[in-house]
């Protein structure tokens, strides 16, 4: 479905050139969860970006449904069928929540279908389907919809840039229900999460570990996951508050 | 009334066909209309530039509209309206004023308001502004607005102008007595070459007061936008004013806040904030499948609703 050939991604900035992303290659088949983890600072969130067309790679070539889009800008990509869920949820004065679910669904839902999306993702549609997505919301509530106006697109392809950043611990337990339940009804779609929660890596069909700017594992997940427990690339719930402080 | 009348009555007062209630339709300078019901009476100012309105006191759930629409171009004109609103009513007002301008003249219409609130009535204020016509000739419109609020009267009053209008200068002035709440929501748009200037003085003279006055603005190609707002508290008050802008293209927006404090039990906030749409709120968007200028009408439309 999704393949990126011999990505480069590099920047000059006041430190000099950096190599971001040195010879990146791989490739999601259809029907997969697929989880890229590894240190922080390795280069995972520019992957992410790539996919979306949100930065353009420096070198290297990105296929679609057998199509070339390296060159496509956002837009095209979103139309083509790629949602993108961001790390960091954007605030908007004046949208209110179902403003955004029928822009990502592209027609005038109805208040009852706005409703299911929001129910999946655990927030109580009634509450929320008139708020603003404004300041008043926190962050684990901004995620939520972030991710429910996913659902809303229903798109082949769905890339969730670290899903549990900011989150606290009891938004997490429900977010892994989310995950779960879209892993369960994937059919021919496919998700890609950037995360390095041990928890999402548990749902994981494949596992991708990227440090350093290269990909330095990838495999189904029942041979990948054991050797990354106790280490950054597979925290688990504890650890990652302690990360927190 | 024409047809093109007829469209821009709709644009400012959201008015289809006769109102309900009391009205009174302004057409190039001339009344187009009149209504006065049992409890609300409109009559025109012996000197003929404008009219009066009077509430009865205790009306309740009653409206009037007194919109005004120019559509010959060169036509100038200064209107002074009074509304006496009777104590405990609890009426909607709502005014507004479009121009149709395609000829070379400039075409101006000044509309001075004088509110008299009386005591524990509950006014909603709507004004409405808008412009259209491919003449030369501009489309000016310099409204006056001086609201006197007795004891424990509230009025919420939202201005609008999204388009068409070339010039705007709106002096907004009220005095608030024991009790009286005020409550200004101003949206605002300016394009081309436009300029707006909004200036607000709000006294909060009786213990109790209080005042919120609230503008959100974008200033798109190279318009002019000034938000000058003072609030002064002369007793023990809340006051709150706050300005909050887009800016795009080669708008210019010059905020003046102004706080001024009388009496040590005065409470009064302003907040200021001027800035382009954020890039990321236009990635976000772009990613759900929308284009570039997509996404900013939605933020847009949504920053101004």
């Amino acid at each position: 479905m999704l393949e990126l050939k011999n990505i480069r991604f590099d920047v000059d900035d006041d430190a000099g050139h950096v190599d971001i992303l040195k010879d990146v290659s791989f490739a999601i088949p259809e029907g997969k969860f697929v989880v890229i983890t590894g240190p922080n600072g390795g280069g995972k969130s520019t992957i992410a970006k790539l996919i979306a067309g949100v930065r353009r790679p420096t070198g290297g070539k990105i296929t679609f449904d057998g199509q070339d889009i390296t060159d496509l800008d956002i837009t095209q990509r979103a139309r083509l069928g790629i949602s993108y869920a961001l790390q960091q949820p954007v605030r908007f004065k004046g949208i209110q929540v179902i403003d955004l679910l029928r822009i990502a669904a592209g027609r005038e839902l109805s208040v009852a279908e706005s409703c299911d999306y929001l129910s999946r993702v655990g927030l109580c549609a009634r509450d929320y389907i008139n708020r603003e997505v404004n300041a008043s919301l926190s962050g684990g509530e901004l995620k939520r919809i972030e991710i429910a106006t996913i659902l809303a697109r229903g798109t082949r392809l769905s890339v969730f840039d670290e899903p549990e950043a900011g989150i606290d611990l009891w938004s997490f337990q429900s977010l892994i229900r989310v995950f779960e339940e879209m892993r369960k009804s994937i059919e021919r779609s496919s998700i890609l999460v950037i995360s390095h929660q041990e928890r999402i890596l548990e749902i994981a069909d494949e596992i991708i570990v990227v440090a350093d700017g290269k990909i330095s594992r990838h495999g189904p997940k029942d041979e990948v996951l054991p050797e990354l427990i106790g280490t950054a690339s597979a925290l688990s719930s504890c650890e990652r508050l302690q990360e927190r402080g | 009334m024409d047809t093109i009348q007829k469209r821009i009555l709709a644009e400012v007062a959201d008015l289809h066909a006769v109102p309900e209630g009391a009205y009174n339709i302004r057409a190039n300078g001339v009344s187009a209309g009149r209504r006065s019901t049992a409890n609300i009476e409109i009559t025109s100012k012996p000197e003929g530039a404008g009219i009066d309105i009077r509430i009865r006191p205790g009306t309740k759930k009653q409206s009037v509209h007194i919109p005004v629409v120019l559509s010959e171009s060169g036509l100038k004109e200064t209107v002074y309206n009074d509304f006496f609103i009777g104590a405990d009513s609890d009426v909607v007002i709502v005014a507004g004023c479009g121009i149709h301008n395609c000829g070379n003249q400039d075409s101006e219409h000044d509309g001075i308001h004088r509110f008299y609130v009386g005591e524990n009535a509950k006014v909603k204020y709507v004004e409405k502004h808008y412009g259209e016509g491919d003449g030369t000739g501009k489309r000016i419109l310099n409204p006056g607005t001086e609201v006197y609020m007795e004891k424990g009267s509230s009025m919420e009053m939202e201005m609008v102008q999204i388009r068409g209008v070339d010039s705007t200068e709106r002096v907004t002035t009220a005095q608030l007595a024991e009790d009286c709440r005020l409550v200004v929501k101003e949206r605002l748009m300016t394009h081309g070459s436009q300029s707006a200037v909004s200036v607000y003085k709000v006294e909060l003279n009786g213990a109790g007061s209080s005042a919120d006055v609230v503008s959100r603005s974008v200033a798109r190609d190279d318009s002019f936008q000034k938000f000058d707002a003072t609030i002064a508290g002369n007793a023990p008050c809340h006051g709150h004013t706050e300005c909050d802008s887009i800016i795009m293209d080669h708008g210019r927006i010059l905020a003046v806040p102004s706080l001024e404090a009388n009496d040590t039990d005065a409470e009064l906030i302003h907040e200021a904030a001027i800035g382009k749409i954020a890039g990321e709120q236009l990635v976000k968007l772009m990613t759900l499948g929308l284009t570039e200028a997509e996404a900013e009408e939605q933020i847009i439309n949504g920053f101004l609703k």
